[in-house]
């Protein structure tokens, strides 16, 4: 039996509420595209891939990292068009390095077909265990449909053959080179042609030409499913489509829209999650993508699904929320709106792939040492112990401190340092467990900060350095459960 | 326990340049001005000075010894750039201190510089970003010491920023007394507590300027001092103590107070001689970057019991009328931190206040006058220390 062995999910803290984008810039909407509810938006120190880095954490939850063969990654926002983001990510997860890692990229159903592939490899055995980490940070001009449409989002499943929690039963795939929305290499924003052309012949059909296709192929109805699983472009066409193939309302997967909106590459696999978490043994999901076609799966819930409980995943991630506020600042933080960086904010340095490359585990993964005569951990890794009462020299052991829980020991909110999202927030943290260091907080206001409070750690986007190369590093998050 | 400095070394000219926005005049500019100063004072010729050290801590002041050198035009002597951060003016101090008492060299220069006010931005100039960590400002960093003091003893926000709002008015009314100070005007408790927020707790008053300047200082051998002037200042212990790295780095540090200056105080006192520092210290000039560095090191320094500083800020004790008066010539706070400078700077009140030349600030018959830096910031910092007297 093949299929998701684990699920993790990642919605960023702030929302913005669609009325606030109109009322910001309601001039150049067309009152007639005006959507209702809220999207989700990425703070400023999240992209793709710090996002999936998150999703993936959650994922990982008691399972061993070592046992992880590979790794995927689905988006079409990658920072990067030539460096892989797969082997960032894998990095930051720690995971072995002898793996195979790759993007899948170019259209917005890349997540169910890098699933696919994975599943592909743990059935012909060339791996037991592959990670599929997929996430989307699409911007949209100012005032446009497309900036009312678009949310940001992350997915991490587990595929493999051990602890199966929903075997992948089958699928059956569409590809058209169906020009619907597009991004040429030089620009930064997505095009799109007129949106009754998409909705009518693009949309309104493949999703359900694939899941036709499926059963078809399996000999299969609708009454055979307990949810049917597909992402939202357009309020009301979602429910036709559905309704067109014979299904029933309250078989359709919630959608999300007016929660976190079109998250784009993650979008099906994060209502997927969202459906795992209300099923129960013996359910039948099927699940649709859409882009350039579309990808239709079929998963079958097993009695395993209630070891995976303990997740994050879309449910908690949902209710993890904060309104962005004002729209000036949804647009700072995305980098439409180029504000002054002054003297200060300049000051950038250029990222040293050297240094990178020999401390990509301390930078990304976060591994610091523990002394094997005293037991402190410490970061960053030391070669002599940092204990006054031990000072042993080379008798360290390596010691991951991403998956662990502290405290803040001290903060301040800085409004010298440098941030497109000011204060800049940081303070000391003590680690459960020993080991202390100084970090960035986030996803946070000041107000809310203080000494003594939990915190949990997150993968970000430190910094753009001068030649656009994005750097990452963890930062504390508070605990709010 | 070493031998230690004490009296083998005499100050015997000073200089010091007037501090502030100096749109005027480059770092160059300045340091001739100290030196002009300075050696005038010690009454001595640029030909009689066979060793010098400067200290300077932004790379844009230049590197090397040379360009001092080649400032003075000093004769192929050995010249040594110095940088220890906040303490590199009193780093240079050290260097000549050492050259003389060793007997290597008979009249040492030491002087320091630092020009802020060419970068186009507030603040202290930015060193880019790091790949990891935070990015922390001075002020941010010392605002994580304000908030641990804060919780360690039981002060709410607003106690706390009270506590430390009173060091700034009492520097900035030393400051109006100085005119080689920066800012020169009295400040009152509300507008330190409601003055905009720089780095939570801290406010714009509660932060040091951003200024320009330098400072000199001739020394040598303690019994050769009377040959040049009547009453030479005699060096009593100079001490450097920097961060061992638990402070950040391993958690039994209670980062309410500065683990370095505890230690370079007391072996200052030891090297000094001194017993009780709240009773024999006749007046103190410290590194108030912040006023809750100022706070604090009034504990670290002995000054005043642990977490009972603020009965002693409040109670006037560290005013220029005081008990023992704390920044008599507006400190950090008035002056503003040219960082190589302000060691000497701080010296060079210390040096003025012991010969009974502080004008209108002038302390009443001063025995032991001490300096402190602090650079970096608490949990990851270097200290000097100086004690002077006659």
């Amino acid at each position: 039996m093949v299929g998701i062995t684990s699920y993790g999910g990642y919605i960023p803290w702030y929302r913005i509420n669609r009325m606030t984008i109109y009322g910001a810039i309601g001039t150049w909407l067309n009152p007639a595209s005006l959507l209702p509810g809220e999207k989700a938006v990425s703070n400023w120190d999240e992209d793709s891939i710090s996002m999936s880095v998150n999703a993936a954490v959650d994922c990982l939850t008691g399972i061993e990292r070592e046992k992880v063969d590979g790794l995927y990654f689905a988006t079409t926002t990658s920072p990067f068009t030539e460096r892989q983001a797969g082997g960032i990510i894998a990095t930051a997860l720690d995971l072995r390095s002898d793996i195979r890692t790759a993007d899948f990229t170019g259209s917005i159903s890349g997540a169910t077909t890098a699933l696919l592939s994975a599943c592909d490899s743990v059935t012909a055995g060339s791996a037991k265990s592959i990670m599929l980490c997929s996430a989307d940070c699409r911007i949209a001009k100012a005032g446009g449909p497309l900036e009312e449409q678009y949310g940001d989002g992350a997915v991490a499943l587990l595929l493999g053959d051990d602890g199966v929690i929903a075997s992948l039963d089958g699928s059956y795939s569409l590809s058209y080179d169906f020009m619907d929305h597009y991004r040429v290499t030089q620009d930064k924003f997505n095009r799109q042609w007129e949106d009754r052309w998409i909705r009518d012949e693009g949309y309104g059909k493949f999703i359900g030409e694939a899941i036709a296709g499926l059963m078809k192929k399996y000999s299969m109805s609708p009454k055979d499913f307990t949810k049917v699983v597909y992402p939202c472009l357009y309020a009301r066409a979602h429910g036709a489509i559905a309704k067109q193939l014979g299904f029933e309302a309250e078989q359709v997967q919630e959608h999300m829209f007016t929660a976190i909106g079109n998250t784009g590459t993650p979008y099906p696999l994060m209502m997927l999650v969202a459906a795992l978490e209300e099923a129960k043994a013996g359910d039948k999901i099927l699940v649709a993508s859409y882009g350039n076609g579309s990808d239709a799966l079929i998963f079958t819930v097993t009695k395993e699904i209630e070891k995976v409980r303990d997740r994050k995943g879309i449910k908690k991630s949902l209710e993890f929320k904060h309104d962005i506020g004002s729209y000036e600042r949804f647009i700072t933080c995305n980098s439409v709106l180029p504000i002054d960086t002054a003297g200060r904010g300049e000051e950038t340095s250029l990222t040293s792939a050297s240094k990178l490359w020999r401390e990509r585990r301390e930078i990304l993964g976060l591994v610091g040492t523990k002394c094997k005569r005293c037991g402190t951990p410490q970061y960053p890794p030391q070669r002599v112990c940092v204990n006054p009462a031990c000072g042993a020299i080379d008798e360290m052991e390596d010691y991951r401190f991403s998956d662990r829980k502290g405290h803040i020991f001290t903060y301040t909110g800085d409004l010298l340092a440098f941030s497109p999202n000011p204060p800049s927030l940081y303070g000391v943290i003590n680690f459960d467990g020993g080991g202390r260091y100084l970090m960035d907080l986030t996803d946070c206001e000041q107000d809310k900060v203080k000494v003594g409070l939990p915190v949990e750690l997150s993968f970000r986007r430190k910094y753009i350095d001068r030649v656009g190369v994005s750097g990452y590093f963890w930062k504390a998050r508070p605990i709010t459960e | 326990m070493p031998e230690g400095i004490k009296d083998k070394v005499a100050i015997i000219g000073m200089g010091c340049t007037r501090f502030g926005e100096r749109w005027d005049k480059s770092g160059d500019d300045l340091m001739v001005d100290a030196f002009k100063e300075c050696i005038e004072d010690a009454g001595i010729e640029k030909k009689d000075i066979d060793v010098a050290y400067w200290g300077a801590f932004y790379p844009m002041q230049g590197l090397s010894g040379m360009p001092l050198s080649t400032l003075l035009h000093l004769p192929f002597i050995g010249v040594t750039h110095v940088e220890n951060m906040c303490a590199s003016g009193t780093e240079a101090i050290r260097g000549a201190t050492y050259a003389v008492a060793s007997g290597a060299s008979d009249i040492a220069l030491a002087i320091g510089v630092e020009k802020l006010k060419d970068v186009g931005y507030g603040g202290l100039p930015a060193f880019g970003v790091s790949m990891s960590g935070a990015n922390l400002t001075a002020p941010g960093g010392f605002a994580m010491l304000a908030t641990r003091y804060f919780a360690t003893y039981n002060l709410s926000p607003e106690e706390g920023k009270r506590m430390i709002g009173r060091v700034s008015v009492k520097s900035h009314h030393n400051g109006t007394l100085n005119p080689k100070a920066h800012l020169r005007r009295e400040v009152t408790l509300d507008d330190v507590v409601k003055a905009p927020i720089i780095a939570w707790p801290l406010g714009l008053y509660d932060c040091c300027g951003v200024s320009d300047g330098s400072a000199a200082a001739i020394v040598v051998r303690a019994e050769e001092a009377k040959k040049f002037r009547s009453d030479p200042v005699y060096i009593k212990a100079l001490q450097i103590a920097i961060s061992s790295g638990e402070e950040i780095q391993y958690t039994d540090f209670d980062m309410a107070h500065v683990e370095s200056t505890t230690h370079a105080a007391a072996r200052a006192y030891k090297e000094a001689g001194i017993k009780n520092a709240r009773e024999e210290i006749s007046m103190a000039e410290v590194h108030d970057c912040f006023s809750i560095t100022e706070t604090v090191t009034m504990e670290d320094l002995q000054f005043s019991p642990r977490g009972h500083a603020r009965e002693d800020i409040e109670s006037g004790f560290f005013d220029l009328d005081g008990g023992l008066p704390v920044q008599p010539d507006g400190g950090l706070k008035c002056f503003g931190h040219p960082i190589g400078a302000s060691g000497i700077r701080m010296i060079y009140e210390m040096y003025k206040q012991l010969q009974g030349k502080a004008d209108a600030r002038q302390i009443k018959d001063p025995k032991y006058g001490l300096t402190h830096n602090l650079g970096g910031v608490p949990h990851a910092n270097v200290c000097s220390i100086a004690i002077v007297g006659l």
